[in-house]
């Protein structure tokens, strides 16, 4: 598309350089990306750089740091509570992220599904993304305590248990429930987005499959799952993004125990670096979550770029 | 979107009642049941008394024999729970206004201005907002300190629009390519300014993109933990999310009634603005994912 033309009147009337500048679309443009750019750098691209440099220092809060090389690393590397936290947060991360994709799909094809108060349906079933995670994640505190779980109460009444479970303070327990806190959080996100792909197939495919005789699942396995590829492969990449850099829902319900069974290296870095007051240690762990960031924009990258080639669109 | 509905080719009448019942209305309810317990949970506790609240045999949980606003009262009282709310709405209002005002900005001179190299800085943002918040907050508590910000509301003002800015932007962008650049054309020939254009053209004809923005913007910075919890250290300057997960618990006396009063009237108000905008909302969200 053609980019708009420089005005020619303008300089006619107007021929102080001052104005003339204000025609100018690249000098407006970056008068225009100011603020952004700005508040950007600062409080972003900084403090990225800064928390590569923090990692491989060992400053202290209150204190300035020294370089140290890679030692925070290296200690990291020998430290149990560490790796136990890289094991936990891809429990995590698999877990929850396989469960939010099952159910949120198949909580889309329900909400495309002819349904009397459908918006108001959707409306309600986005409930659990909108409100504040840590107030949420109090009721499921409460909803998993110890003595007045109601899902013991429930499980007990029903006669299928004998005791009180101990949600969060066995190690497994602890795993599973923060697990179901964030499936609960993750489904309505999952859900929405994959219905609004849902809602882009054109009904004409599903027609002329019918015609061809085919089955509700052979309509799904070949004409909704690939036409919804695309899409998946973003929101499942933002999915995982915010699953595996949680931090929210282990804070709030566990604080990383029962003895760090729980603990995601995004609590760990936190508990290290501002409750600990180490904050090379911590920034050095915050710098160990990076390469799997990296892998997961990659994988949206060419979901992205795919979706862009199916939909016709430019590059 | 409406006219997507009938994705069952039309041979949705043959369905029987219950047939229909089985396969779509009994699971669709079970995961609403799922979604919602946790609110209804929240909401009995609230107003429960303690002497129900700890006693299953007696009293069933589900219900409630006694309403009281005990807990709220406790709450609104003796804690410093309405200085929180009042954080929550400055930070949130002031944070949603300042990235509403440099999206708007960047978005238009990106996408309208096309300036040189706009596209990769289009690209840069768009990575900005992949960028974590929990691998930011050590450094960024750093910068706070050194800038004298530390445990102010400034400190949240300024360090949400990282992660709204790039969000706003993008889903602006989106918008401002979909009004026909001839409406620009004309306005330009009619020798309207750059300005003048945005703010009398683009901007009223992009009002649902910026709605979408500003609420999707507002209910994030609401819902922010992290940075809140850590650049905040006195009682008086916390937001709710994190007031209420330091200030309710004493030592191992958990006041659950409390807790959940704090969990329920600090969601009321997203969820009130989110009940008038859902279609912005979530044309927000959905928006931002598709772009």
């Amino acid at each position: 598309m053609a980019v708009l033309a420089e005005p020619v009147a303008a300089p006619l009337k107007r021929s102080s350089l001052w104005s003339r500048a204000f025609e100018s679309r690249h000098f407006l443009g970056a008068m225009f990306m100011v603020p952004a750019i700005a508040i950007l750098i600062l409080f972003l691209a900084y403090p990225l750089a800064l928390g590569f440099w923090l990692g491989m220092t060992d400053t202290k809060i209150g204190g300035v740091g020294r370089y140290i090389g890679f030692a925070n690393f290296i200690s990291l590397s020998k430290d149990s509570v560490f790796w136990l936290s890289v094991f936990n947060t891809i429990f995590y991360t698999v877990f929850a992220s396989i469960v939010k994709f099952a159910i949120g799909l198949y909580l889309a094809l329900l909400l495309n599904e002819r349904l009397p108060f459908k918006s108001m349906v959707r409306a309600i079933v986005l409930l659990p993304f909108v409100v504040p995670t840590v107030l949420s994640a109090i009721a499921f505190w409460w909803i998993y305590d110890s003595q007045f779980s109601i899902i013991s109460w429930v499980l007990i009444k029903a006669g299928l248990l004998t005791h009180y479970i101990d949600f969060l303070g066995d190690p497994w327990n602890a795993r599973w429930s923060v697990v179901l806190a964030n499936i609960w959080r993750g489904v309505p996100f999952v859900a929405i987005t994959l219905l609004a792909g849902l809602q882009t197939i054109s009904p004409s495919l599903y027609e002329a499959a019918n015609l061809d005789g085919a089955t509700n699942l052979q309509r799904f396995r070949h004409i909704t799952l690939p036409m919804l590829s695309p899409i998946i492969a973003v929101v499942m990449t933002f999915s995982v993004l915010m699953t595996f850099t949680d931090f929210q829902l282990i804070y709030t319900i566990t604080r990383g125990g029962p003895i760090n069974a729980t603990h995601l290296m995004a609590t760990l870095s936190f508990q290290r670096a501002i409750t600990g007051g180490n904050l090379g240690e911590g920034a050095a762990i915050s710098n160990a979550m990076i390469p799997f960031l990296v892998a997961a924009i990659l994988l949206s990258f060419f979901g992205l770029q795919r979706s862009r080639w199916q939909q016709g669109g430019r590059d | 979107m409406t006219t997507m509905d009938d994705q069952s080719v039309g041979m949705d009448y043959l369905e029987s009642f219950p047939r229909k019942f089985l396969r779509v209305y009994l699971p669709l309810g079970l995961i609403i049941f799922f979604l919602l317990f946790p609110f209804y949970w929240m909401a009995v506790t609230t107003f429960k008394p303690d002497a129900e609240m700890y006693d299953y045999e007696k009293y069933n949980p589900f219900l409630i024999a006694h309403p009281t606003l005990e807990h709220i009262k406790k709450l609104f009282f003796e804690t410093d729970y309405p200085l929180w709310m009042w954080n929550t709405v400055i930070v949130s209002v002031s944070s949603t206004f300042i990235s509403l005002f440099a999206s708007v900005c960047a978005a238009y001179a990106i996408e309208r201005l096309r300036y040189k190299g706009s596209r990769y800085v289009g690209l840069a943002i768009f990575l900005g907002y992949l960028v974590p918040p929990s691998i930011l907050f050590i450094p960024l508590a750093a910068i706070v300190f050194q800038l004298g910000l530390f445990d102010g509301n400034l400190a949240l003002i300024l360090t949400y629009p990282t992660f709204l800015i790039p969000f706003c932007t993008w889903l602006l962008m989106g918008y401002f390519r979909t009004i026909p650049y001839e409406l620009e054309e004309c306005a330009l020939i009619d020798g309207a300014t750059r300005l003048q254009i945005l703010t009398k053209i683009t901007l009223p004809l992009s009002l649902p993109g910026v709605i979408s923005a500003g609420i999707f913007a507002f209910t994030l910075s609401w819902n922010e933990f992290i940075y809140a919890l850590t650049f905040i250290s006195s009682s008086e300057n916390k937001t709710i999310p994190v007031g209420a997960i330091t200030e309710l618990v004493n030592g191992d006396v958990y006041h659950w009634g409390a807790l959940m009063a704090a969990a329920l009237t600090g969601s009321v108000p997203v969820v009130i603005l989110y009940s008038f905008f859902v279609e912005y909302y979530v044309s927000a969200m959905t928006g931002a994912v598709k772009e």
